[in-house]
């Protein structure tokens, strides 16, 4: 879907971006992840051609972008910024209909959207009269993300979008964000500099240092296999929850009991996180919890100590533990 | 309460005058103001754009700022003229500023992320420009627009100097002609004008954005109307143009007597004495209300028109001194009255023509007239006391000045300071009463009708007559003013009405008289 090819961006003698390289699956979720200086943001906004590259090609579906007039390219790709990037002077509703302006939608197509968004989004149909600033930072960065996906576009870019809230805020999102049905059909390319929002939101991670890739993988690749002691420090510091968050409960299937399936019982499927597994635990009598293979007709039980041990066993059978 | 009443009269009196002058300072005002909002908008996005220019382009824009406005009115006369035309350049020039300056800050104030959201969501250059940038630029743009607008209120009022009208005719002229009713019908109004626009804006400044659109279309419209406010009081059309001093306007020997004993009608234009003699040389203006003894009635080639029925009184001059500072340097009369009948009109028109117009300094004119008649003495040096002198502000005056600074200074032990360029009689006058300085030179005629005051009774019993007149004014100001005149200097530097020597000679006109004619025949 999008691939990049040696890309480059000097400022000056500065090499922000040293010619790097990776590919982004249709309907996956990459995340640039680095600290600041990386050059994350500078190769994300390659991708829209905020920044010329000056080196290097980007193609989309196949296409390379620097053949394209910019005005079109970004039409066809949403973006989301970290300090949301909302007009003052525009309510909530003309805010998120720029695109389909720009686009030439007639008004009843870009009306009817706009409400189906913010039922999408949960926000009452009274905030589309009104202006950014009478909104909190939650809500205006729901507003931020209606507006870029307002015109359907196949392809997100985003810049920290969740950088400037609070932690309660943050996570209440994180959850809507992974359950938005507009969001499953989209490829999105996203910059973050927090280890746990890229585990918990990304399929693949591309960690950057120095405006190059040191590893590009699934989170359970660069917890378990990493490329070098970079990316092993990188994880360091809660490397638990990292852990609890990156495996799913199919990498640990073989060590679950099997069980016969029993009538509307299924609590999780097996894509779901380690992490949310023990969340679902309500610490009443001796609870199991029955799980479904994300794919094959397959039915596993287990209590809170058969999770753990399960987890432990998984852990020991990696190479780097 | 008797002063405010006389003021009222006055204005209503003058209603007419008045309401032309309004009309012409909101019109000048205006004109102006749309021109650099036209040219300084552009400019302050340009340089929002191109942030190496904006420098160069601030800086020029600060420097015309910076240059004062009687100067720069000075500066415009050789390119456009007088009128309207270099008033509103001037105007225009003193308003880009702010417009440039608000723009440039406004543009580049806006949210980094804002309008990268703009640039990411596909906007072109000039959709981000007239939907996200100028639209939350313009609370600070206006501001600018403000700050241009009171600027402009106030500088317009020059722009009478270089006869385009507005309220400053009333000011100069009131100033000039010691009419204090005068100066504040031309003030106040010019102030009030300067608090409404600045209130007006300031509540177009405060709307809030939603309203903001509204406005950027109200506003334009509104300007334009303000700005054609100009052209209403210009309905006429004339032959001949006359260039009065606004002074010469509002005088009994001046317009008044033209009106009233000659019955001339001509279209007339107010204009400073400055740049009148100039203009009537480039033929921007045909008659010209000018002084018989003025230098650059030699250099422009301009001819007197003989006061056939005698309404200009003798202006002699004479020095002027405070009774006080009299007593206290014992021998300043009979230093100051060396100069008595020294110098007749046309010598002093000489003298007048070397400032004037071959640019000599009044020191060196006033060094070689001494010397030429034996009355130079090297200075002495004394400490005895400083003696102030004041002059008006022009040549004339300043030679004056410099040969009795130098007389005291070569006869007597006095040290002297010097007080030169005193904008007008009232201004002179009012230094003199006030102990500001101990003497100035004066004219019979002025002390007479610009600061006496007599009733007309008493004028035409003088009748113009040279002797009369002196002693009259004499008298009163000692009585008045514990003043003094002292002895007459020789010449009579009157009022007298110059036309170009070669167009005089066309049309035949050598009199008032035949001028009256002349426009009545045609």
């Amino acid at each position: 879907m999008i691939k990049v090819d040696h890309l480059s961006k000097s400022f000056g003698k500065v090499k922000a971006v040293d010619h790097i390289s990776f590919e982004v699956m249709e309907q996956e979720n990459l995340i640039l992840l680095g600290t600041s200086g990386s050059g994350k943001t500078t190769t994300l906004r390659m991708i829209n051609r905020l920044i010329e590259p000056t080196g290097g090609k980007v193609f989309i579906n196949g296409e390379n972008i620097l053949d394209q007039s910019p005005e079109v390219l970004r039409r066809g790709i949403g973006y989301v910024l970290q300090n949301n990037g909302l007009f003052p002077h525009y309510t909530v509703a003309a805010n998120i209909a720029i695109v389909p302006q720009l686009l030439k939608w007639d008004k009843k197509r870009i009306n009817h959207r706009v409400s189906e968004l913010l039922e999408k989004l949960r926000m009452d149909k009274t905030f589309l009269n009104v202006y950014p600033d009478e909104l909190s930072g939650g809500q205006q960065q729901r507003v931020g993300l209606a507006r870029a996906l307002v015109a359907d576009p196949p392809v997100l870019l985003m810049d920290e979008p969740f950088g400037a809230l609070d932690n309660v805020t943050r996570s209440k999102i994180h959850a809507e964000f992974k359950a938005l049905d507009e969001l499953k059909r989209k490829t999105i390319i996203m910059v973050t500099h927090d280890v746990q929002e890229a585990f918990e939101l990304g399929d693949r991670i591309c960690l950057m240092d120095k405006g190059k890739i040191i590893q590009n993988g699934t989170p359970t690749e660069l917890l378990f296999n990493p490329a070098n002691s970079f990316v092993k420090d990188f994880l360091k510091e809660q490397r638990l929850l990292l852990e609890f968050k990156a495996i799913r409960l199919n990498d640990i299937w073989r060590y679950l009991a099997p069980q016969t399936p029993k009538q509307g019982s299924v609590d999780l499927h097996g894509d779901a996180s380690f992490w949310s597994a023990i969340e679902s635990f309500k610490f009443v009598n001796t609870e199991h919890l029955h799980i479904k293979h994300h794919q094959k007709d397959e039915y596993r039980s287990a209590g809170f100590e058969e999770l753990m041990a399960a987890f432990y066993q998984y852990k020991k059978h990696q190479p780097h533990e | 309460m008797n002063e405010q009443q006389t003021l009222w009269g006055f204005m209503a009196q003058q209603s007419d005058k008045l309401l032309t002058q309004t009309l012409q300072h909101i019109g000048l005002t205006f004109i102006s103001l749309i021109i650099a909002v036209l040219v300084g908008l552009p400019l302050g996005i340009l340089i929002a754009r191109k942030k190496n220019l904006s420098g160069s382009v601030l800086g020029i824009a600060g420097i015309l700022q910076t240059i004062p406005s009687i100067a720069l009115l000075g500066f415009m006369i050789p390119l456009l003229g007088i009128g309207v035309k270099p008033a509103i350049v001037a105007l225009l020039l003193y308003a880009l500023l702010p417009i440039i300056r608000n723009t440039y800050t406004g543009i580049t104030g806006v949210d980094a992320a804002v309008k990268e959201a703009a640039i990411a969501m596909g906007m072109s250059k000039w959709q981000v420009l007239f939907k996200v940038e100028l639209p939350l630029a313009m609370p600070v743009i206006l501001a600018g627009i403000r700050t241009a607008t009171v600027i402009n209120v106030g500088v317009a009022t020059l722009a009478s100097y270089i006869a385009a009208g507005g309220l400053g005719e009333f000011i100069f002229g009131g100033i000039s002609l010691n009419n204090t009713n005068m100066i504040l019908a031309g003030a106040i109004p010019a102030a009030l004008l300067a608090i409404l626009f600045d209130f007006l804006l300031s509540l177009l400044q405060h709307l809030n954005l939603k309203k903001l659109k509204r406005a950027a279309i109200v506003l334009p419209v509104l300007l334009l109307v303000m700005a054609s406010f100009y052209f209403i009081p210009s309905a006429y059309g004339d032959k001949l143009t006359a260039g009065f001093t606004p002074e010469f306007m509002g005088r009994q020997d001046g317009n008044l007597g033209l009106q009233s004993k000659y019955g001339l009608k001509i279209h007339t234009i107010v204009i400073s004495d400055a740049i009148m003699y100039k203009a009537a040389f480039e033929k921007e203006l045909d008659v010209i209300s000018g002084y018989s003894t003025d230098g650059r009635l030699k250099a422009y080639g301009l001819v007197v028109l003989d006061d056939d029925k005698k309404i200009f009184p003798p202006y002699y001059a004479a020095p002027i001194v405070r009774e006080d500072a009299l007593k206290k340097f014992p021998d300043l009369e009979k230093t100051l009255n060396m100069l008595s009948g020294k110098i007749n009109d046309s010598l002093m028109t000489d003298l007048n023509y070397r400032t004037d117009y071959l640019h000599q300094s009044p020191e060196r004119v006033a060094k070689d007239f001494l010397i030429a008649h034996n009355l130079w003495q090297p200075q002495r040096g004394g400490n005895g006391g400083i003696v102030r002198i004041g002059s008006k502000i022009f040549g004339e005056q300043y030679i004056l000045a410099s040969m009795y600074t130098m007389l005291i200074k070569g006869y007597t032990n006095y040290d002297v300071a010097t007080k030169t360029g005193l904008g007008g009689t009232k201004i002179c006058f009012d230094a003199l009463t006030n102990n500001q300085i101990d003497l100035y030179p004066e004219y019979t005629g002025t002390g007479l009708l610009a600061i006496l005051h007599p009733p007309q009774k008493t004028i035409d019993v003088l009748a113009g007559d040279r002797d009369k007149t002196y002693i009259y004014v004499k008298n009163e100001f000692e009585k008045q003013y514990q003043i003094k005149w002292l002895q007459p200097i020789g010449f009579n530097n009157a009022y007298a009405l110059m036309m170009r020597k070669k167009q005089a000679d066309e049309l035949g006109v050598k009199t008032i008289s035949d001028l009256k004619e002349y426009l009545e025949r045609n």
